[in-house]
């Protein structure tokens, strides 16, 4: 009981990761692989203020986010829009985005290295909490609600608002989306942005009940990659599903074997996803 | 290319890998452990760009197959008292199964699902070893302990530089490289020219496996202390993507041309800004996409053929 | 009798809930040119496609000379000598123009390699009429000269059975009769095609026979003459020029 409450306090926390990611992916179509290294300056935010001011990291996600927003949105249209009008077809897009993409991950790695080179530690509401008879750390409550706050606003958003739902529309069809008069271009990099901040937010939440430091980004793009491959792309239900089961799998594994092994743990999941549903959970099969 | 020019090639390889056999004789030990890094990466990212550069699949498990090779080595010759030729002849052999495996699980697969896996699993397989040794062999430390110098296994490395380029020559006048190029160029049109795509993908792929875990395996004895942390970096594989993009994969002997500066640049920087290495690493990733998306050796080309043309 | 190169039967395909093939049957004979038409969303392509191995049939089956293909892969499948080109052509842009009409007769129904394989393409490239054009550069060639070196790939495999889908399509006057003459003449030679195609008097001076498909089914069969002439498929066809 308690691994399974573990288990999805923090699945739900990965669901809001792979949801930035996922509208990166699935809008914008860049597979963005500093996606983890926004985690990480969320993280370093959070720390950064908490220990310099002692404010909360619920506030500081507030600041955060619209920064965030902005320095992805930057980042969209100064670097990879130069690439997706060069490319020549999807397969090159891909491979360029993939080394562009890397390019910033160390570099903002490098940064942020040299900003703060140790363990973000610090603590915040690391207080017992009751549920069911078992005690657990109130930073993880008071993060996974947030996170299914911060989702929850962001599904509305995307099913009953005109511009999101032009996203939506977005990434189902690139050209049929612009067939029928939505500005394709400002939708990928809003889309972009979006899931820049989203990504951010969640990595301050995830700051306060996990211990992060500035080269453990890429760990974090892989989770969310293999949420969104399991869920399958676009797929907001398949997402979150998987996010719970990846948060299942990892503490048990962690709790019950080593938790040395969380990755390993992933990766098998990873392995099975590949060769017996690549297509996502709820995925039909490709034609 | 004419059969004139194709033994001109071979006569100039030749020639430069005689050159580059000389290098012990004239190099004092630190240049000469520099020599031997250069000829590591050279065999790396040539094989590493037999594979990537026609069919544009980025590989980023060079690590893991590295990591074995050098971990087998370790733990043969401590933990089971293994003679370190035997464990040279096993450890590729495991780097190729390993390698086949993971090829015919993803390659059929698009792209994006390759890269991703690869990305991690120099990480899986380190945790993995990590927690094997903690908890089953006891965590005693991996020695590598031979006669062999830095010249030597800089000799065997430069020999199976030898044998990667030939190799290279071959496939890429066989079907299996003309097959490998349809593949790059066009997938779809590939099956229906009659080609077997995830086989040509996973030959290829599986060379490059056994390949690495050979080069680390060799390279072993270097370190003569080995602990899965270090040789199953997953920087190595970053390094080797670079310098063979940033050579350009378009030719056999391009991606030396990327290994020999930046194996120099990173040498400069790792001793005088240590701090810096991967942020260099990130512009070096961006340097390529946007200034040398075919490589040095792409645009020295593309100069010299506008050139022509003025000219003309 | 003639003998049966090519038979569908009863293929379906279904997209999700999308039926795009269905319940389709029909034979193609030896040296027999057939034409596929229908209005445009009709299945025409998705049925080329099942046959060349581009996708999986949900239920029925194809065989070639006898033998099933349809659980065969298009690698296999073109090995056993189905060629095709494709609606929106794909040439290899990386590869000179010799190396992509190579690229057909190395690894399919025909395995030829070196200067044999360098003897055929020239023959083949002036065959389709691309004769010194070899070294220009793909991506600088026309649209028509791109149509012809994707005929001349697939012709490298020597096929038993051509799959041109909407070869014809977007051709200036002039060239289509050159195409239409081409195609005729791969005929004489004895290869067993099927053409999907929308230019009408391409069917009426190729086609021995037709099948005319609308929303996945087939609607009628026989010659482009009578074909033409059913009121169902003038009916399907209101607002097309025929």
């Amino acid at each position: 009981m308690d691994i399974i409450i573990t288990g999805l306090l923090l699945g739900g926390t990965y669901a809001l990761i792979a949801f930035g990611l996922n509208m990166q992916y699935g809008v914008a179509r860049i597979m963005n692989l500093a996606n983890g290294e926004f985690l990480v300056l969320g993280a370093l935010a959070a720390f950064w203020i908490f220990v310099a001011d002692s404010i909360s990291p619920i506030l500081t996600m507030l600041i955060v986010a619209p920064l965030a927003f902005f320095g992805n949105w930057v980042i969209y249209k100064a670097l990879l829009m130069p690439l997706v009008r060069r490319a020549k077809n999807k397969g090159q897009l891909e491979v360029d985005s993939i080394l562009a993409t890397f390019g910033m991950s160390f570099a903002l790695v490098g940064i942020m290295v040299s900003i703060h080179g140790e363990y973000f530690t610090y603590s915040y509401l690391a207080e017992p909490f009751e549920i069911v008879g078992e005690t657990f750390a109130l930073n993880r409550i008071v993060a996974f609600c947030f996170a299914v706050l911060i989702g929850v606003a962001l599904w509305l958003w995307l099913f009953f608002t005109r511009p999101g739902m032009a996203m939506r529309a977005v990434s189902v069809s690139t050209e049929a989306s612009g067939l029928v008069g939505i500005n394709v271009q400002k939708m990928s990099a809003l889309a972009f942005a979006l899931g820049g901040a989203v990504t951010t937010m969640g990595g301050t939440l995830i700051s306060t009940f996990i211990t992060l430091d500035a080269s453990v980004g890429v760990i974090f793009t892989m989770k969310a990659l293999i949420i969104i491959i399991m869920g399958g792309v676009g797929d907001i239900r398949g997402a979150i599903v998987a996010a719970l089961i990846l948060g299942l799998v990892e503490t048990t594994v962690a709790r019950l074997i080593d938790p040395g092994l969380t990755l390993a743990a992933a990766y098998a999941i990873f392995v099975l996803v590949l060769l017996f549903r690549p297509q996502g959970l709820f995925g039909r099969k490709p034609t | 290319m004419s059969h004139e020019n194709e033994f001109k090639s071979l006569v100039w390889g030749a020639v430069l890998l005689l050159l580059a056999a000389c290098v012990p004789l004239v190099a004092n030990g630190y240049w000469m452990s520099i020599a031997l890094t250069i000829a590591m990466f050279t065999v790396l990212a040539t094989s590493w760009s037999l594979f990537s550069g026609p069919t544009h699949y980025i590989s980023l498990a060079t690590a893991a197959f590295f990591g074995v090779g050098g971990y087998l080595v370790g733990t043969g010759m401590s933990d089971y008292n293994m003679d370190f030729w035997t464990m040279v002849a096993i450890a590729p052999v495991v780097g190729a199964v390993l390698a086949f495996l993971i090829g015919i699980a993803t390659l059929r697969l698009s792209g994006v699902y390759f890269v991703i896996f690869t990305l991690g699993l120099a990480e899986m397989i380190r945790t993995m070893v990590s927690w094997i040794q903690n908890n089953f062999t006891g965590s005693r430390g991996l020695y590598v302990l031979t006669d062999l110098t830095e010249a030597d296994i800089y000799i065997y490395l430069v020999i199976l530089a030898a044998v990667v380029y030939l190799a290279g020559w071959w496939i890429n006048r066989s079907r299996l490289g003309f097959a490998l190029r349809i593949i790059g160029n066009d997938e779809t049109v590939a099956r229906h020219v009659g080609i077997n795509t995830a086989t040509s993908k996973v030959i290829l792929f599986t060379f490059s496996g056994f390949v690495a875990a050979l080069v680390g395996a060799l390279i072993a004895p270097r370190y003569t202390y080995i602990e899965p942390n270090g040789v199953f970096s997953p920087e190595l594989s970053f390094i080797v993507v670079i310098m063979a993009l940033l050579g350009g994969t378009g030719r056999l002997w391009g991606p030396i041309v990327g290994v020999i500066p930046f194996a120099l640049l990173q040498e400069y920087i790792n001793a005088n800004y240590s701090s810096y290495s991967t942020l260099v690493m990130g512009i070096a990733f961006l340097v390529i996409v946007y200034f040398l998306p075919r490589g040095v050796v792409g645009r020295i080309e593309q100069l010299l053929a506008k050139r022509g043309r003025s000219t003309w | 009798m003639v003998a049966t190169v090519l038979s569908v039967a009863n293929a379906t395909k279904r997209f999700g809930g999308l039926v795009a093939v269905n319940n389709l049957s029909f034979e193609v004979h030896q040296n027999e040119v057939m034409g596929i038409i229908g209005p445009n969303g009709s299945g025409k392509t998705t049925m080329m496609n099942l046959i060349s191995g581009a996708l999986r049939l949900s239920e029925g089956s194809v065989s070639l000379d006898g033998r099933f293909i349809s659980t065969l892969k298009a690698d296999q499948i073109n090995q056993r000598g189905i060629a095709r080109t494709f609606q929106l052509v794909r040439v290899l842009p990386g590869l000179s123009v010799a190396e992509n009409c190579i690229a057909g007769m190395v690894f399919g129904h025909r395995r030829l390699w070196g200067d044999q394989a360098r003897y055929e393409a020239g023959k083949l490239l002036s065959r389709v009429g691309l004769s010194g054009k070899e070294t220009v550069p793909v991506g600088s060639l026309t649209y028509i000269d791109q149509k012809r070196l994707e005929l001349a790939r697939a012709l490298a495999s020597s096929p038993k059975l051509l799959l041109l889908d909407e070869w014809l399509a977007g051709l200036n006057p002039t060239e289509l009769q050159e195409g239409i003459d081409l195609i005729r003449s791969l005929r004489e030679e004895g290869i067993t095609i099927i053409l999907v195609e929308h230019v009408m008097d391409a069917i009426r001076s190729l086609c021995d026979r037709c099948i005319v498909m609308a929303a996945g089914a087939k609607i009628a069969e026989g010659s482009p003459g009578e074909v033409l002439a059913d009121p169902e498929v003038v009916k399907v066809y209101i607002g097309e020029d025929i």
